[in-house]
C-alpha cells in the first residue's frame, strides 16, 4: 500500500519543517518528504491543497473506560473518536476496573485496541498495587508487556515513604513516573477552586496549595531518587513556576496541561454547571494565564485531552454529586486552533505541543514526519467553522462544557501506520 | 450575575422561582417585605386564612430533615389556602433507588404547582429548578452551604420592623460563616438593601477564603467586631465541627465567640439579637441573652410565616402572569 499526500502545507516541528511539499508513504513508513521518488506510482493520492499535514497527535491521557466501565466508553468507541480527531497515539491511565497493575490487563487492552485498529493505544501501568498506595507494582513485568510509564492515576500516594520507594524502584527500571500532584488531605471532598466562586456558591474548596505542596514533595523525592518524572495536568501558575525552576536546576522533569484548563476558569462554575466539574478544578484567571505562559516558556511541553467520557447520569445532579471530567477528544484540535487564532501559540507551536512534545515525554519515535519513521499523520482544514454539537460525538461521552462553541477546524484524514483510519465525509 | 435572574425572574421581571438573593433587584426585596408586613396581621385574625393560593398544590420536598422550616412553610401555605403535601425524601423514595428526576416527574404528574426544596448539597435548588416543568415554581428552603433566601428575608423583615430603614445600620454575623447558607443569603440581602456595614465575626477556620469579596468586613476578635453594631445575627455551631480541627472545644468557642451579656454591652444599647435557630444554649449564645429583652429570636419565627407567605404568593402570581 502506498500513499501520496499532495500539495498540503506540511508542518513537522520536530524537523523544523513548514512548507508546501508532497509526502509519500510506503509500507507503513514515511518514504519521502519533498521530492517524490522517480517512477513512483501511488495506490492512492490525497489532495491536501489548502490543508495542513502534520504528525498524528499524541495524547498522554485518555480514559477509554474499558475494561470495567463500558457503559461510559469502549476501546472501540473511544479510539474511533480519537481517529476522527487526528489522534494516532494515546495513553490510557491505569485506573481501569480491574486496575492496570498486572500484565493480563495490559494484554487485554492491547488485544482489543489491535482489533479496533483505530489508534495506537499505550498503557500506563499502576505505580502501586490496586492504586492503593501501599505496595509497589511489578513494574518490570508491566514494562515488559509494553507499559510506557507508571502512574497512580487520580489516587496520589499519601504515604511519602511508599512514594519514595516507588520512585526509586521505577527509576531502577528506567520508567517515567507520571504524577497527579495533589495533596489529598487538602483536597478533602472539595469540588471547586478555593476562591471567590467557591465562597459564593458554598462549594467545598480545593486550595491552590493542594497542588503546590504536592509538587514540592514530589520534587524533593525526584531530586533524591533520580527518578524521571512527569507532572500531569498542572492547574496552577505557581506549580508552573516550580517546574520551571526545577528544570533550570537540571532536574529530569516535564509537565503537561489539560486543554480545558487553558480556556475555562472558576467563573465558569458560577451557574453550577456540572460539565465544568473537573479534576484538578478550574482555577483563577491568573492561573489560566500562567498555564498559557508555561506553554511558551517550554516548562509545559504537552497539551492533553484528559479525555473522560461519562454516561449522562454521571453529570446529572447537584454539582458535588456529579463525577469530574470532560469528554475531550473531539474538541481537542479545535480548541488548539483557537489558541492559534487568539495568538497564544503559533500553529507550529501547537502541533509540537500535541505531537512531538508528548512523544518526547514518552520517549517514543512518533510525533514526527522523518523519513523512515512510522507513518502516523493528520490532515486537517484549519478554516472550516463548526458549532460543537456533543450529540454528534463519536465518543460515548457527550459530557463537554464546550457544547455550542463556535470553533474552526476539521480533520479530513487520519493515517495510522500508513493506513487511512479516518476520512471525513 | 445575570444567569441567576434569568431563571428566577419571568421576562417581565416578576419572581417565578426563589433560589438565591444574589442578583435580585432591591425593588423585589422591598416588595417581599411590604407584602410580608401586610400578611403579618393575618395571623392575628380570627380566621387566619387568605384565599390567594386556593386550589394550588404545594409540595414540601425535604431531602434533609428540618422540622422548624418545614412547619413554617406548611403554615404559610395553609394560610394562603393551598393544599400542602409534605415529603421527607431523606427517608423515602431516593433511598430505594428512585432517581431525583423520577421523583420530580411523579410529583409533576400529581399536578403540583410549587416545590419547596431543602437539600444537603449546594446548588440543588438550581438543579431542580432547571429540570421541572415550566408551570412549577421552586422555592429554596436551604441547599447545602449555598443559600437560604427565605430565612434571610424573614430576618430583613425583623430588622425593618425594629429600625424602619436599613441605611444606617451596622450588622454583625457571628459564627460558622464557612458552612452557613444563612450567612451567605443574609450578606446578599443586607448589601442589596444597603445597610451601612456588614461584619462577619469568626475564627479564620470558619470563614470562606474570599469572604471579603462578598462586601463584608472581617473580624476575628468578637469584642472589636461588636463595637457599634445595631444587629447581631448569631449562627448555630454544628456539633460535627468539633471533629475537623475547626475549633478546639465548645468551651473555647464559647469563650471567644459565644454571645454573653457582657459582650452584648459592647454593641449599641438598642441592638437586637437574632438567631436562625435552633439555638445551642451555652455554645454560641448564653441563655440569658437568648431569652433577654434584646432578643428577637421568637419574633423571627412569626415573621417567618409572613415572609414565606409573601414569597410563595409572589412566585405563584409571577408564574401565572408572566411569560417564562
Amino acid at each position: 500500500m502506498s500513499l501520496r499526500i499532495k500539495g498540503g502545507r506540511v508542518i513537522d516541528p520536530a524537523n523544523s519543517l513548514d512548507q508546501v511539499v508532497d509526502i509519500v508513504i510506503e509500507n507503513g513508513k514515511i518514504a519521502s518528504v519533498g521530492a517524490v521518488p522517480k517512477g513512483f506510482r501511488a495506490d492512492q493520492t490525497i489532495d491536501a491543497k489548502d490543508k495542513i499535514v502534520c504528525p498524528g497527535f499524541v495524547d498522554l491521557r485518555a480514559r477509554l473506560r474499558e475494561p470495567g466501565l463500558e457503559y461510559k466508553g469502549t476501546i472501540e468507541s473511544e479510539t474511533r473518536a480519537a481517529a476522527a480527531s487526528g489522534i494516532t497515539t494515546l495513553c490510557c491511565p491505569p485506573d481501569t476496573t480491574p486496575v492496570c497493575d498486572n500484565p493480563s490487563v495490559v494484554e487485554l487492552i492491547y488485544q482489543r485496541a489491535a482489533a479496533s485498529r483505530k489508534a495506537r493505544v499505550l498503557c500506563m501501568g499502576a505505580l502501586t498495587v490496586g492504586l492503593e498506595g501501599r505496595l509497589t507494582s511489578e513494574m518490570k513485568a508491566l514494562a515488559d508487556v509494553g507499559c510506557v510509564g507508571v502512574s497512580n492515576g487520580y489516587k496520589p500516594v499519601r504515604d511519602t515513604l511508599v512514594m519514595r520507594r516507588a520512585m526509586e524502584y521505577a527509576s531502577g527500571h528506567n520508567l517515567t513516573v507520571f504524577i497527579h500532584a495533589e495533596d489529598t488531605w487538602l483536597r478533602g471532598g472539595g469540588v471547586a477552586h478555593e476562591g471567590p466562586v467557591s465562597t459564593r456558591l458554598g462549594l467545598a474548596p480545593i486550595p491552590e496549595f493542594a497542588e503546590t505542596i504536592a509538587v514540592a514533595r514530589e520534587l524533593a523525592l525526584i531530586e533524591h531518587t533520580g527518578a524521571r518524572a512527569h507532572f500531569c495536568g498542572l492547574s496552577t501558575a505557581r506549580a508552573v513556576n516550580m517546574i520551571t525552576q526545577a528544570q533550570e536546576e537540571g532536574m529530569p522533569v516535564t509537565a503537561d496541561v489539560n486543554m480545558h484548563n487553558l480556556f475555562l476558569t472558576e467563573m465558569d462554575l458560577l451557574d453550577f454547571n456540572a460539565q465544568c466539574h473537573v479534576r484538578p478544578p478550574l482555577r483563577s484567571q491568573r492561573d489560566r494565564e500562567g498555564l498559557r505562559a508555561g506553554l511558551l516558556s517550554g516548562a509545559i511541553s504537552a497539551i492533553t485531552t484528559d479525555h473522560q467520557p461519562h454516561d449522562s447520569d454521571a453529570k446529572f445532579g447537584p454539582i458535588s454529586e456529579t463525577e469530574p471530567g470532560i469528554s475531550g477528544l473531539e474538541t481537542f484540535l479545535l480548541l488548539g486552533l483557537r489558541l492559534v487564532k487568539d495568538k497564544v501559540l503559533t500553529l507550529s507551536q501547537l502541533i509540537s505541543l500535541i505531537s512531538s512534545g508528548p512523544a518526547q515525554i514518552l520517549g517514543l519515535p512518533v510525533g514526527n514526519l522523518s523519513v523512515d519513521s512510522t507513518a502516523d499523520l493528520c490532515i486537517f482544514d484549519p478554516e472550516i467553522s463548526n458549532t460543537v454539537d456533543a450529540k454528534r460525538f463519536l465518543s460515548r461521552g457527550q459530557n463537554t462544557p464546550f457544547d455550542g462553541w463556535e470553533l474552526d477546524g476539521r480533520v479530513t484524514h487520519t493515517i495510522l501506520d500508513g493506513q487511512l483510519v479516518f476520512t471525513a465525509e | 450575575m445575570g444567569y441567576k435572574n434569568s431563571i428566577q425572574l419571568t421576562k417581565d421581571k416578576k419572581l417565578r422561582h426563589f433560589l438565591t438573593i444574589e442578583g435580585l433587584p432591591r425593588a423585589i426585596l422591598v416588595e417581599i417585605l411590604d407584602n410580608a408586613e401586610s400578611f403579618l396581621t393575618v395571623g392575628e385574625q380570627q380566621v387566619k386564612k387568605v384565599p390567594l393560593l386556593r386550589g394550588k398544590v404545594i409540595v414540601n420536598l425535604f431531602f434533609e430533615n428540618s422540622t422548624r422550616t418545614r412547619t413554617t412553610f406548611e403554615l404559610a401555605a395553609k394560610r394562603l389556602s393551598a393544599d400542602v403535601l409534605n415529603l421527607n425524601i431523606a427517608t423515602s423514595a431516593t433511598s430505594k433507588g428512585e432517581s431525583l428526576l423520577d421523583t420530580l416527574q411523579n410529583l409533576e404528574a400529581m399536578h403540583a404547582d410549587m416545590f419547596v426544596v431543602r437539600h444537603a448539597l449546594s446548588g440543588a435548588s438550581f438543579f431542580i429548578a432547571n429540570h421541572v416543568a415550566p408551570h412549577i415554581s421552586v422555592i429554596n428552603a436551604g441547599d447545602g452551604c449555598y443559600a437560604h433566601p427565605t430565612q434571610a428575608m424573614l430576618d430583613m423583615l425583623t430588622i425593618r420592623k425594629h429600625f424602619g430603614a436599613f441605611a444606617d445600620l451596622n450588622v454583625a454575623i457571628v459564627g460558622d460563616i464557612l458552612h452557613s447558607r444563612v450567612a451567605r443569603s443574609e450578606i446578599h440581602a443586607l448589601t442589596t438593601l444597603g445597610v451601612n456595614e456588614v461584619r462577619v465575626i469568626a475564627p479564620k477556620t470558619l470563614l470562606p477564603s474570599a469572604i471579603e469579596s462578598m462586601g463584608v468586613h472581617v473580624y476575628n476578635d468578637m469584642n472589636k467586631g461588636l463595637e457599634g453594631v445595631d444587629v447581631i445575627i448569631m449562627l448555630r455551631l454544628q456539633k460535627e465541627r468539633m471533629d475537623g480541627a475547626f475549633v478546639p472545644s465548645e468551651e473555647e468557642y464559647f469563650n471567644c465567640y459565644g454571645l454573653t451579656e457582657e459582650k452584648l454591652r459592647l454593641a449599641n444599647s438598642h441592638a437586637i439579637v437574632m438567631h436562625p435557630g435552633p439555638i445551642n444554649r451555652g455554645v454560641e449564645i448564653e441563655s440569658s441573652v437568648a431569652d433577654g429583652k434584646q432578643s428577637v429570636i421568637l419574633e423571627q419565627v412569626s415573621n417567618g410565616i409572613a415572609a414565606r407567605m409573601a414569597i410563595m404568593s409572589m412566585c405563584m402570581s409571577g408564574i401565572a402572569a408572566g411569560e417564562v
